[in-house]
């Protein structure tokens, strides 16, 4: 049996075989672009909501949504989770991972590997303008550590109860740990973290700090080794963590806790 | 006499005929496989082939008892059929993969359809013209140790243990072929692919090398046209994670070097010569 099958499933010439090539996939390859655009969509929207739609600050007792932390200028006609959101929105837009994840969903460049792309087009990618400002990945690093470091403050404060001044645990005291742990998670297993503490580095037995600098890269890679994971299990870490703390400020019930 | 029937009882002279261990291997299956026959400037046809399936079987086993068996015209490029020359490179139900390591018990039931790969020249069949990978790889410069220091050296294990993991590469191009950048924007001449930024990141990383190649790597070898969507990792058959361990390395020493104004302040306030003078760096 022989079957015909297109000239530009060959390329001999400039060109040729552009455009979607799947066919031969028993997988449905376009599973994965689907669910991510589907995913990251609706986070962008609650953000969105949560930042600009949700009422001021999303602030219930001890706990601090951290869409709002660290909380800079709580009052004013700007919502206060803008001067907060852009390093961490920044420095996932910029993450590798997450560039991974767009351009294959959103810029279907590709969709997936072998499946060819929709149309062609001057292909630009991370060398020109305006894709190759996410080389300052590792400022919005700089700036999420910081964050981070607020982040984990605001924990501390979740363990104390704002009325006697004891210690409390409550449930949103473990959620907040929870998300600040995951985020912890992924933000130290950044792929430029991993750059700056050590992977730079040619020679680890001669130079200055040379093997204190090992130890951390080894640290990072073991984190980055699972840089996906916690990328997502973060970003709905943070997203459980905002809607917890909506629902004891729209007072649908209280947050049960002991307090010492 | 037909060819076919002539070719049969040639190989059988030769004792190409499946041997006796493979004749008990037989599981009363037939692979239905489909192989794109062709030439350059010809139409390519997809050729079906009824192949008796062995246990064990590798897509590279069906496509030699065709050639052996069935079609003696196939073209198809192999060597060691133990995954380690990366000469059997092929597209198998639209994954690039080593026909010699895809087992097709382990591929979903139907036809089993292989194509050459999509991104090099064809010369016939399944095999493609590479040569354009021996090219750029002559374009990046060899290892240069410091002038005075040619060897030999005693190398602590932990400056080299990373450096493991490139030289476990067998130029089987199925990065090269996987990467959208060349196969469907065919930047074959202003991209150096996957598989030599792993080589430049092995040269880079190696405590003795002195050249800085990184420069030349974004001009020449166009790293920022990668954006990272990783196929090439998903199809390295060593397993080499070709994304996280050499070429976003590669771009954070680029962001080193031209994206990083507290370095570039830094580098100014120490006297250093400006990035993009040759010489290595974090050593």
């Amino acid at each position: 049996m022989a079957t015909q099958t297109a000239p530009g499933a060959l390329i001999t010439e400039p060109h040729a075989g552009v455009g979607l090539q799947g066919r031969l996939r028993t997988a449905p390859w376009w599973l994965l672009p689907l669910t991510v655009v589907s995913v990251l969509g609706a986070f962008t929207v609650y953000a969105i909501w949560t930042a600009f739609f949700s009422g001021g600050v999303n602030q219930a007792g001890p706990y601090l949504s951290p869409f709002y932390s660290p909380l800079i200028w709580a009052t004013g006609p700007i919502t206060p989770a803008l001067w907060v959101l852009w390093s961490p929105l920044l420095f996932r837009a910029t993450c590798y991972y997450y560039r991974k994840a767009y351009y294959r969903s959103f810029f279907w460049d590709p969709p997936a590997c072998a499946v060819g792309e929709l149309r062609y087009r001057e292909y630009r990618g991370e060398a020109h303008f305006p894709l190759f400002l996410n080389n300052l990945h590792r400022f919005f690093l700089y700036a999420v550590l910081v964050v981070t470091g607020f982040l984990w403050y605001d924990v501390f404060l979740a363990f104390w109860d704002p009325k006697t001044g004891h210690v409390q645990l409550g449930l949103g005291t473990f959620i907040m740990l929870g998300n600040v742990t995951l985020l912890s998670l992924y933000t130290f297993g950044c792929h430029s973290l991993r750059h700056l503490s050590g992977g730079g580095l040619d020679c680890y037995s001669q130079g200055r700090f040379g093997m204190a600098r090992f130890r951390a890269w080894s640290a990072v890679t073991v984190l980055n080794l699972r840089h996906a994971m916690w990328a997502w299990l973060s970003m709905f870490s943070v997203v459980l963590t905002d809607i917890y703390i909506h629902m004891l400020r729209a007072g649908w019930f209280i947050d049960p806790h002991v307090v010492f | 006499m037909t060819t076919v029937e002539r070719v049969r009882e040639e190989a059988a002279h030769i004792g190409a005929q499946p041997a006796a261990g493979q004749e008990s291997g037989l599981t009363g299956d037939t692979v239905d496989l489909r192989v794109l026959k062709g030439v350059p400037g010809g139409a390519p046809e997809e050729v079906a082939y009824q192949v008796p399936m062995v246990t064990g079987m590798v897509v590279l086993d069906a496509v030699h008892y065709v050639q052996h068996n069935l079609d003696t015209d196939l073209a198809c490029r192999w060597n060691c059929k133990a995954a380690k020359c990366g000469s059997c490179s092929a597209e198998v139900n639209g994954h690039p993969v080593l026909m010699c390591k895809t087992r097709i018990d382990e591929l979903p039931a139907g036809p089993v359809v292989v194509h050459p790969l999509k991104t090099f020249p064809l010369i016939k069949d399944l095999v493609t013209d590479v040569s354009r990978n021996y090219e750029i790889n002559r374009e990046i410069p060899q290892f240069t140790p410091a002038p005075g220091d040619e060897g030999p050296w005693r190398i602590q294990q932990v400056d080299i243990d990373r450096l493991y993991e490139y030289r476990r590469c067998i130029e089987c191009f199925l990065c090269q072929d996987v990467c959208h950048i060349m196969r469907s924007h065919h930047y074959a001449d202003r991209f150096y692919g996957p598989r030599f930024f792993v080589r430049v990141a092995s040269l880079e990383m190696h405590p003795k090398d002195v050249l800085n190649r990184v420069d030349q790597t974004r001009t020449d070898g166009g790293l920022g046209y990668c954006n990272i969507t990783k196929c090439c990792t998903e199809v390295c058959p060593e397993h080499i994670h070709i994304t996280d361990n050499a070429i976003i390395p590669l771009k954070e020493r680029n962001a080193d070097r031209h994206w990083d104004p507290v370095r570039f302040v830094g580098r100014f306030l120490r006297g250093e010569r400006p990035a993009g003078d040759g010489t290595q760096q974090g050593h």
